[in-house]
């Protein structure tokens, strides 16, 4: 217990006194990723607000660095817990070096004169966060992505022992969302700092997170490390998705697939087959795909895009009973597309394949 | 945007682990420099001109030898100088009131006036005056004051219930002027039946006036005023907090509920204390904190406060001088004056404001 630099006892929380969220229970130790994900509305920002003092609690005690919070004083939580949040701020005349001096607000005096030493800690946590080169522009001429990463600086400045974000990732584009998040764990490795924070990137949450808490409903409905969170099943449980599918190993989502009798067999493998089924998706044409591996990258999004899916296991030769059950779906399709052309000891069935379609009399397709 | 330039132009790493440059500190020298010295000759040009001519030479021996000469001696020390004084210490209070209005709303176009913060007052400060007009006895400064409160607060009250239900900046001014406009509807309405003794006055007032000040006026006027500012500055950190909105202010550690409050009763109180002695004075609060910023090229409020003050006396004071001086002897409403000054900023700043947005 004594570890925790911020921790949660049978939190409930909630708003106008409604409660929305029982029993939060977050234990963090120094140098932790903890990231909330769940539905819209959950109330992943709730959580955060409740952690944060901006909200009060309805129920439960949320101890930071072994002290009660709500019986600290505005100036002393403010020196162990710094905010990055969602709301755009647009405030005017500031340069990014203004925003960041902010940070060291509980440590100056009444006038907020910063020292020497202040303002080299204002540059350090600029400096830390790569946004050194941009201290006097005017933080509303500069990019979303460099305004979060100042953001970021700010609350590092505060030298807190933990960092709450509030979707920090949510209006940047891919570039500056890795970006991010790379300077945030670059942050935790060298001052090791608490970090809690809500994601809606389910892979970037996955990567990064040393400790992932769903929350679904009234509760938190499942919380561990990202292998097991991360799996197809739950997180199809956990969003409610009804169309389509999360592949938990490629950490991405696929659309929903063209149902009915297979029209198309697809001989895939070797990660060809990929772009062959996902234009098929896109035509919302039925198929079929064989004989693929198991192992192969082809499986994962056949198994999630194809009607039905003939394979075999790793690393072992087509088996008879795999050829047969190929055979028979694709002499009902109209046409067969055939995407390799290399063909080996493991899957010399699929030439056999494509020579019986040929023999019937299908339509091939080379791709 | 169209300030991706700017991007060339920063400087490389040079001062990396220096305080900011002395560059800025210059500029903030020279912007309080600028203001003192327009405040200075705007103060000597205002004892000078008036509808008797004394030269600068009389004013000086009037100010520091006393009387020589009893005539000029009572218009300088007993008209000029007073109302100098007025427009000094009620300008910067409008202006002031005005930045504290426009960061508790985060909103660049409020202030007393368009709030309707300054007709709340001006309509109690009537009935009060007209009260004791009735009763055939004058009002004292401290009465005028706590009446004038007593009416921004209402207002203020009124302009907070629209606050939390509309979000929108531009409704929520809409609603300010609304409740403007009923105040002073009614006033006028007092106004027009009370008893006609001394109505020509109250009349002048109720336009926004400088003239008739009083040194007991003054005096009452630069102790309310002065404690304010004071506070006021004292309060520039947890401000400069709340400029990044009410989350981060929290996060830095500001009690949100007693800085609202706080901020709410120094803006009234301020305008207030202008309505009382000088009637109800249009868009300096608005004009004023955004000319100084302008100047300064910051919102920090440790330097803004005290600019909003000069930058407000300098800016009434000018305005003053307009409308006693232009149209000599008959002397203009001061709120026609800073209208005519005052509003082509405000129309600026919301042209300005919706081109940053999209």
């Amino acid at each position: 217990m004594s570890k925790y630099v911020i921790c949660t006892e049978q939190m409930t929380v909630g708003y106008d006194g409604k409660p929305l969220i029982n029993n939060i229970e977050i234990k963090m130790k120094p140098g932790e990723i903890f990231t909330l994900i769940g539905p819209n509305g959950a109330g992943k920002s709730t959580i955060l607000k409740s952690m944060t003092r901006q909200l009060r609690l309805i129920g439960g005690t949320v101890y930071l660095d072994q002290k009660t919070m709500s019986r600290m004083s505005g100036n002393e939580v403010a020196k162990k817990l710094a905010v990055v949040m969602t709301e755009r701020i647009r405030p005017e005349l500031m340069t990014c070096e203004d925003i960041v001096a902010t940070g060291r607000y509980p440590y100056t005096g009444t006038l907020g004169i910063l020292t020497k030493k202040d303002w080299k800690k204002v540059y350090d946590a600029m400096e830390l966060v790569h946004t050194l080169e941009l201290k006097n522009r005017d933080f509303s001429a500069v990019s979303d992505g460099q305004r979060q990463r100042i953001l970021l600086a700010r609350a590092i400045c505060q030298e807190p022992e933990v960092i709450v974000l509030d979707e920090p990732t949510s209006f940047l584009d891919i570039r500056h969302k890795l970006e991010l998040l790379f300077v945030l764990k670059n942050m935790v490795r060298k001052k090791h700092t608490a970090v809690l924070m809500s994601l809606h990137e389910l892979d970037l949450a996955q990567k990064i997170s040393d400790y992932v808490i769903c929350v679904h409903g009234d509760k938190i409905e499942k919380c561990g490390p990202p292998e097991e969170i991360f799996t197809a099943e739950y997180i199809r449980k956990l969003y409610g998705i009804t169309a389509g599918s999360y592949n938990e190993l490629f950490g991405c989502l696929e659309m929903e697939r063209p149902t009915g009798i297979p029209r198309v067999f697809v001989i895939g493998g070797n990660g060809k087959g990929i772009p062959v089924y996902r234009k098929l998706q896109r035509a919302g044409i039925p198929f079929a795909a064989g004989v693929i591996h198991q192992n192969d990258t082809d499986y994962e999004v056949a198994k999630a895009l194809a009607v039905s899916v003939v394979s075999e296991k790793p690393f072992s030769p087509v088996s008879a009973e795999s050829y047969e059950k190929a055979k028979q779906l694709m002499s009902c399709c109209e046409k067969v597309i055939c995407c390799i052309d290399v063909f080996g000891p493991g899957n010399f069935k699929n030439h056999d394949l494509l020579a019986e379609a040929e023999k019937l009399g299908i339509i091939v397709e080379k791709n | 945007m169209g300030r991706k330039s700017e991007l060339t132009e920063t400087p490389v790493r040079d001062s990396v682990h220096e305080t900011p440059q002395k560059k800025v500190y210059i500029r903030y020298l020279t912007a309080f420099v600028i203001l003192l010295a327009l405040l200075l000759l705007f103060i000597i040009w205002n004892i000078n001109s008036g509808s008797i001519h004394i030269s600068v030479k009389d004013i000086i021996a009037i100010l520091f030898r006393g009387k020589e000469d009893e005539t000029a001696y009572n218009i300088v020390w007993e008209i000029r100088f007073p109302r100098i004084l007025a427009a000094v210490i009620l300008g910067g209070a409008l202006s002031v009131s005005g930045f504290l209005l426009q960061t508790f709303f985060n909103n660049p176009i409020a202030g007393p006036f368009v709030l309707g913060i300054s007709s709340g007052a001006k309509l109690t400060v009537s009935l009060v005056m007209i009260y004791m007009l009735e009763k055939s006895a004058v009002a004292s400064s401290g009465t005028l004051v706590i009446a004038a409160f007593g009416g921004s607060m209402i207002s203020m009250g009124f302009v907070l219930i629209i606050a939390r239900k509309v979000k929108n900046m531009s409704m929520l001014v809409i609603s300010g002027i609304m409740i403007g406009y009923i105040c002073s509807a009614v006033t006028d309405f007092v106004v027009t039946f009370a008893d006609d003794s001394n109505i020509v006055n109250l009349h002048n007032w109720s336009m926004g006036s400088f003239s008739g000040i009083s040194w007991e006026n003054v005096q009452l006027a630069a102790a309310v005023t002065g404690v304010c500012m004071i506070l006021t500055f004292l309060m520039s950190k947890p401000i400069s907090a709340y400029q990044l909105g009410e989350a981060y202010a929290q996060n830095m550690g500001v009690n949100i509920k007693a800085f609202r409050i706080s901020l709410i009763l120094l803006s009234s109180i301020l305008s207030a204390c202008v309505t009382a002695f000088a009637g109800p004075i249009s868009f300096v609060g608005i004009a004023v904190p955004h000319l100084v910023k302008s100047l300064l090229k910051t919102a920090k409020p440790i330097l803004v406060i005290p600019g909003c003050f000069l930058g407000g006396a300098v800016f009434c004071l000018f305005c003053d001088l307009i409308a006693r001086t232009v149209f000599a002897p008959t002397e203009l409403s001061i709120s026609s004056v800073t209208a005519v000054f005052g509003a082509p900023v405000v129309i600026y700043i919301m042209i300005r404001r919706k081109r940053s947005m999209q």
